[in-house]
């Protein structure tokens, strides 16, 4: 390329600056095709916005992460009948073949301690825990059938986030990245935000695997830059990093003459993306044009709220922004000891701004589009753990991955209603089992992926999110 | 229709008692051919079955025989045509096997289930073209090779590069540190006929050269710094294996010993520790230290790693497929991937002393000295009884798992974070190594047990006494090292069905690939599988070492997928010239630096890399080298040049891993906070990117963002990505800002003269030539809207530093 070429698509390109996000990359490449760098312009930009396999109701997803695996018998899953068993083992033929992580499979029943009460026209039974969740019963779709394969964090973390135990795949966000690419000019499309404490899987929980890093997980952090170095360093001015980037620009579009190489066309391109990214991070972050009202819907100016309420309504604000997939971790719902306390602990800072985003995506008209899940990766026993035995408080719940609960809402999936159902001690599914790859399947339809075809070729063969399984739940679909 | 009287007529047979007239030939193997040999058959055996000859039918599965001759009913095959169990019935999908056939084959069992001799050995070995010997091609250079298919495209090859670009070229390639200015100068004006030639040995054997190229075999070792998976601990040692790749690279240690070293050195006649240190290859393999984990299945999984790792690393090959299945394309059976999984069985995790110079007279000085107070601080706290006592209650909880909840979860813990517990638990104190006798003491003092934490407040409070006494004093380091070594209690190795670490199949020996090798000897080591990884009997090794070198040094393979070789991957673009360099690598005694020189010295290496519009157009993925290729520079490259540049960088080679400076809130995401970032001081933070501290669930996010692999398994080639990120990351991390810092600093005190001359040095140092004038003038406009001062260099630096050339090997 020449550079007298370079200027001509470049006077072309800010004509199409103006124009719908996204346009100008691809605007670029298309002309580089036409002008003759047909090899160098198919490398185009892998962000562009692209079509689903069909329309999908869904456009964005919400993943609202409960690292740890939060107790669905006493959050979503009443067991009135562990009452009577209470202190006692579960019946011998229930836990043969079972292994657990920490406990023996004979360990006493805990009953739960919780009030369940009926909520909305639905009248879905959930805990006294989750008042505000309860209250939008009526927009969820809860699953109390879900099942996984692993028992332990880090590998159920992975199944349930990359389809596999095994580290080194791509994650939920970069194949939906992949998918569908991303609609903002001016933030990443894999954005994750967390709160509490680090989680068991860290980064691999939002690694891009074997797909190519633009599609990782950029994590929004909670104090200092929320974009790593997105501010510019001490002393440099705005207009000063301005007239820096514009050198840069025309040195690089210069070495782009000489070379001829469209790469540098590209990563021309990032830098304007990176410096628009600069101005669009404060603006994303100033809560200040937000009503009272919402601000304390969500419960952001108050404790013990506060950490998960922000990152609840930056999602929002991320959504409506073009942001593809927020995935919102808050850890950790690993109560094997002081359930009682913890779990509350965790509900406390979780309910009211998960409820609030759910409320606040559906006055605004974005809940059809948008794709919101709860979860964790597993749930919890029905036995009790001990590890202190001379303090009572001290009970607990193990790993469970036979049978658990995640709820669904928005786009796509039928709210009111709860899916599946497991036995009376809250041990095994007993109607429409979930697996985690039928939740992934689920999720990429709802996007409009059929999810068996979104794949992509490494190391001999084509690999997916649901590795080689999983079948779309049909009930979950409005 | 006559097929089907006959089996009418057998079904009547049978039924009357008549079984003696069932013949395999006739009756048989054509309903085996028919209705099962698609997945039981020369393509494919699934569970390891093969119905397609009558040794094979005897043989059985991977579980075990299926006929068991004269009892049908006991027989697997009967059970499974005959029942209809989804999941268990075979054959899976179609039509069930008709009575009259399900009738044959039981009376032929009943009848015994003779069968006749195998035909003519009907075993073929594959054609594909990697598992074919190596054979010299005539032709005497890589630029006969190259040129010779461009001829034939009707392309002409590039002019070569210009000196300048070339010295830097090369000098990143081999090196990956930029050439000084005056390097630069010396080589532009040198009129000497071998002026490049002595400079690429001038930088072959620059101890530089070990760290660059070590960064790629540790790609591939997938090296890091800690344990990964949710408890990620610091692995204080790794580095110890870092340090002998860099020297074995720098030594030139030829490609087969090196080989040899790494997969087996343990086993060597009188090994020295430096050789065992070499098997830490192997030690790269992540531990899951979660307590829930069952330890037999985090064992499985490292050593489903390690054999993935070497089959990729050496043999170009994803054996990982054959984990649960025959692989789909490439002749990997089952078995042979468990059979090579067996040799990794055979061996267990060790960490030996292994002192670094000078450390031994200091520490043996020390020693007794330690030992003394050590032990006269346990008696005054009496503490030993109460050490005793807990190693009892240890190893009873072990023997008797069950019987005490408490004592459970203590054990459990234990295996989880104490490597080799179970020598411990099985066989007492004395099992253990000195400093691993010191290591349980340690633990012990943490973690006394639930009577003592939980109810015996006085024994806990003089433990810690005790603990905070001891923490007091100190020892002169003795360096550990991870390693590798034999293990003879190793249990038998199963194939695995379907990749499942509980769902044992038939017992394999440990034993190299079938459809690459000749049959193993009897008691086959880890030293047999290393001496035919690196032999000339195996047709990979070679070649997929070249191949790799070769895409360092052009930007892709001669075959793309460099690491996979096998049916599935990309054809070599210059097959010939793929085994000329593997048979001069190979003749010149694996020398690494020779075939490196080899390749530098082409002409085909020292073209330009500049477009050119006429090759674009057909070529655009340059696959046929009518140019050189720009190159992205790998993550740890982009950081050394900086520092290099701006006179930063510290280039001690070797040793211990740094921690450069990190954001606040990274090292914060690791599991319950645990992970601790501390930042380096000194010049140690301005070491070189290898070295950086690489922490697996929390990595550096400079790595990351500029596509350093996430070291959980094997890396065979990084992607060149270009993202936002990236620029922000350069335009404003600290790291780079002070590199800018630096680099201003250094041109206002080395050069006296105006801005002419200082924007001269500080392109030189840069990008390793002067400026343009167009670009001259536009960093003039610029510096004189910055106000012309020294903030206005920083400001230069800054542009330079952001530059697409600076990130890029031209």
């Amino acid at each position: 390329m020449t550079l007298s070429d370079f200027k001509r698509i470049q006077s072309r390109r800010a004509f199409f600056k103006t124009c719908a996000g996204g346009i100008e990359t691809i605007a670029l490449y298309q002309m580089l095709a036409r002008d003759g760098y047909a090899g160098t312009a198919d490398r185009g930009n892998p962000l562009a916005p692209k079509q689903p396999h069909f329309p999908g109701k869904a456009k964005n997803v919400i993943f609202l992460f409960m690292e740890g695996a939060p107790s669905q018998l006493d959050l979503f899953d009443p067991k009135p009948a562990l009452e009577k068993i209470q202190g006692q083992p579960l019946p011998e033929s229930l836990i043969k073949q079972t292994k657990l992580a920490f406990i023996k499979p004979n360990a006493a029943v805990l009953a739960s301690p919780r009030k369940f009460t009926k909520h909305g026209e639905s009248g879905i039974e959930m805990s006294d825990f989750i008042p505000h969740t309860a209250s939008c019963a009526d927009d969820i779709c809860l699953v109390r059938s879900m099942f996984t394969d692993a028992f332990n964090h880090h590998p159920g973390q992975l199944l349930l986030m990359s389809g596999t135990t095994q580290v080194g795949r791509p994650t939920f966000g970069a194949w939906v990245l992949y998918g569908l690419g991303s609609e903002s000019q001016n933030l990443p499309g894999f954005v994750v935000l967390s709160s509490g404490v680090g989680t068991s899987g860290g980064a691999s929980n939002f690694s891009s695997g074997f797909l190519p890093s633009t599609y990782q997980g950029t994590m929004f952090r909670n104090s200092g830059d929320p974009i790593l170095y997105l501010s510019d360093p001490p002393g440099i001015t705005k207009n000063m990093q301005r007239a820096t980037l514009d050198t840069v620009r025309d040195l690089n579009e210069d070495h782009l003459g000489a070379t001829g190489d469209a790469e540098i066309a590209a990563r021309i391109n990032s830098y304007e993306l990176a410096f628009r990214m600069q101005m669009a991070g404060p603006e994303l972050l100033d809560f200040s044009k937000e009503s009272a009202a919402t601000l304390e819907m969500y419960g952001v100016n108050k404790e013990p709220t506060r950490p998960f309420a922000t990152n609840c309504l930056l999602a929002r604000r991320m959504v409506e922004r073009g942001v593809r997939f927020v995935m919102l971790m808050h850890a950790s719902w690993d109560q094997h000891t002081y359930l009682n306390r913890d779990l509350k602990k965790n509900c406390d800072i979780t309910d009211q701004p998960a409820a609030a985003l759910i409320k606040d995506l559906k006055q605004r008209g974005l809940l059809d589009s948008t794709l919101v899940v709860w979860g964790g990766e597993f749930g919890r026993t029905p036995m009790v753990e001990i590890r202190k035995t001379s303090d009572p408080e001290n009970a607990g719940r193990d790993h469970h991955p036979l049978a658990y609960s995640m709820w669904l809402a928005g786009g796509g999936i039928k709210g009111g209603q709860v899916v599946g159902r497991t036995d009376d001690l809250g041990f095994n599914i007993v109607e429409d089992k979930v697996h985690v790859h039928d939740l992934q399947a689920t999720m990429l339809h709802c996007l409009g992926f059929e999810h068996t075809k979104l794949t992509y070729h490494y190391m001999g063969r084509d690999f997916r999110l649901t590795d080689l399984e999983g079948n779309v739940v049909k009930k979950m679909l409005s | 229709m006559l097929t089907a009287m006959r089996f009418l007529l057998l079904f009547v047979l049978a039924m009357s008692g008549w079984a003696q007239t069932v013949d395999y030939s006739k009756d048989i193997q054509p309903i085996f051919t028919k209705r099962c040999a698609g997945c039981h058959g020369a393509a494919q055996q699934m569970s390891g079955l093969r119905l397609d000859s009558p040794s094979a039918v005897i043989k059985g599965s991977y579980t075990g025989p299926v006929v068991v001759a004269g009892k049908a009913a006991d027989s697997k095959l009967i059970q499974r045509v005959s029942s209809d169990k989804k999941g268990f019935a075979m054959p899976p999908v179609g039509a069930p096997l008709t009575a009259a056939e399900i009738a044959a084959l039981r009376s032929w069992i009943d009848a015994g289930a003779t069968v006749p001799a195998d035909s003519a050995a009907r075993e073929q070995k594959s054609t594909h073209w990697s598992f074919q010997p190596v054979k010299r091609p005539s032709g005497d250079s890589i630029d006969f090779f190259i040129r010779a298919r461009l001829a034939k495209e009707g392309l002409q090859p590039s002019p070569e590069a210009d000196r300048r670009t070339l010295i830097r070229r090369v000098s990143l390639d081999l090196v990956g540190l930029p050439p000084t200015p005056r390097e630069v100068e010396e080589f532009a004006s040198d009129q000497r006929p071998d002026a490049y030639e002595r400079l690429v040995d001038r930088l072959l054997a620059s101890q530089h050269y070990g760290e660059k190229w070590a960064r790629h075999w540790l790609d591939l070792a997938h090296y890091a710094d800690s344990d990964g998976y949710e408890k990620d601990q610091v692995r204080p040692n790794a580095w110890r294996y870092r340090h002998w790749v860099i020297n074995a690279l720098n030594r030139d240690m030829p490609f087969d010993e090196f080989t040899i070293e790494q997969l087996a050195g343990d086993l060597l006649p009188n090994a020295t520790v430096d050789q065992v240190v070499a098997t830490g290859f192997l030690r790269n393999t992540l531990t899951n230290r979660e307590a829930g984990v069952d330890r037999a299945e985090d064992r499985f999984e490292q050593l489903i790693n390690r054999t993935n790792t070497v089959s990729t690393t050496w043999l170009g090959l994803t054996m990982g497929c054959s984990q649960c299945h025959n692989h789909k394309f490439d002749p990997i059976t089952q078995k042979d991937y468990y059979s090579m999984f067996a040799f990794f069985e055979r061996a267990e995790e060790r960490s030996i002393e292994a002192p670094l110079a000078g450390e031994s007279g200091p520490y043996f000085a020390a020693l007794p000295d330690y030992e003394r107070k050590r032990s006269e601080i346990l008696e005054s706290f009496n503490i030993p009884p109460l050490y005793a006592k807990w190693q009892a209650r240890m190893r009873e909880a072990f023997a008797h798992q069950g019987a005490n909840l408490e004592w459970d979860f203590a054990v459990t813990s234990f295996r989880a974070m104490f490597d080799n517990a179970d020598r411990f638990l099985k066989g007492g104190v004395e099992k253990l190594e000195r400093h691993e006798q010191d290591r349980l003491l340690d633990y012990f003092l943490n973690n006394p047990g639930p009577d003592i934490t939980n109810r015996d407040k006085a024994s806990l409070e003089v433990i810690k006494q005790a603990h905070t006494k001891m923490s007091a004093l100190s020892l002169p380091p003795y360096s550990l090292a991870p390693v590798m070594a034999r293990n003879p209690e190793a249990p038998a190795t199963h194939i695995h069905i379907g990749g499942d670490y509980k769902n044992l199949g038939v017992e394999v020996k440990p034993a190299t690939p079938s459809f690459l090798s000749k049959e193993a000897p009897e008691n086959a080591t880890r030293l047999t599988l290393a001496k035919w990884i690196a032999s000339r009997d195996n047709p990979l090794t070679a070649r997929v070492a070249v191949n790799r070198m070769w895409q360092e040094l052009f930007g892709r393979g001669l075959v793309v997928t460099s690491e996979d070789f096998g049916t599935q991957g990309d054809r070599p673009s210059h097959p010939e010239l793929l085994d000329w360099l593997a048979s001069e690598f190979m003749d010149h005694g694996w020398s690494m630096k020779a075939i490196q020189k080899e390749i530098v010295m082409s002409a085909t290496y020292r073209q330009s890399s500049n477009i050119r519009k006429d090759v674009e157009a057909r070529d655009p993925e340059n696959v046929l080298l009518a140019r050189q290729s720009r190159i992205r520079l790998p993550a740890e490259l982009v950081r050394d040049e900086a520092l290099a540049a701006s006179g930063l960088l510290n280039p001690a080679i070797g040793g211990r891993s740094i921690r450069p400076f990190q954001p606040a809130g990274v090292a914060e995401l690791g599991y319950g906070h645990s992970v601790k970032w501390k930042e380096s001081e000194g010049a140690d933070r301005y070491r070189r990117g290898l070295y950086i501290h690489y922490q697996r669930t929390t990595p550096y996010p400079f790595l990351s963002n500029f596509d350093g692999p996430e070291s959980n398994v094997t890396c065979s080639r990084r992607r060149r990505s270009d993202t936002p990120l990236q620029s922000l990351n350069l335009l404003n991390d600290p790291v780079f800002f002070e590199a800018a810092q630096g680099l201003a600093a250094r041109v206002d005190k080395d050069v006296q003269g105006g801005f002419s001359d200082k924007i001269d040095y500080v392109f030189e140092l840069v990008l390793g030539r002067k400026p343009k004038t167009s670009e001259r003038e536009r960093l003039a406009k610029y510096f004189d809207e910055q106000g012309a001062g020294k903030a206005a260099w920083v400001g230069v630096s800054r542009v330079l530093l952001n530059l697409d050339e600076f990130v890029t090997r031209e």
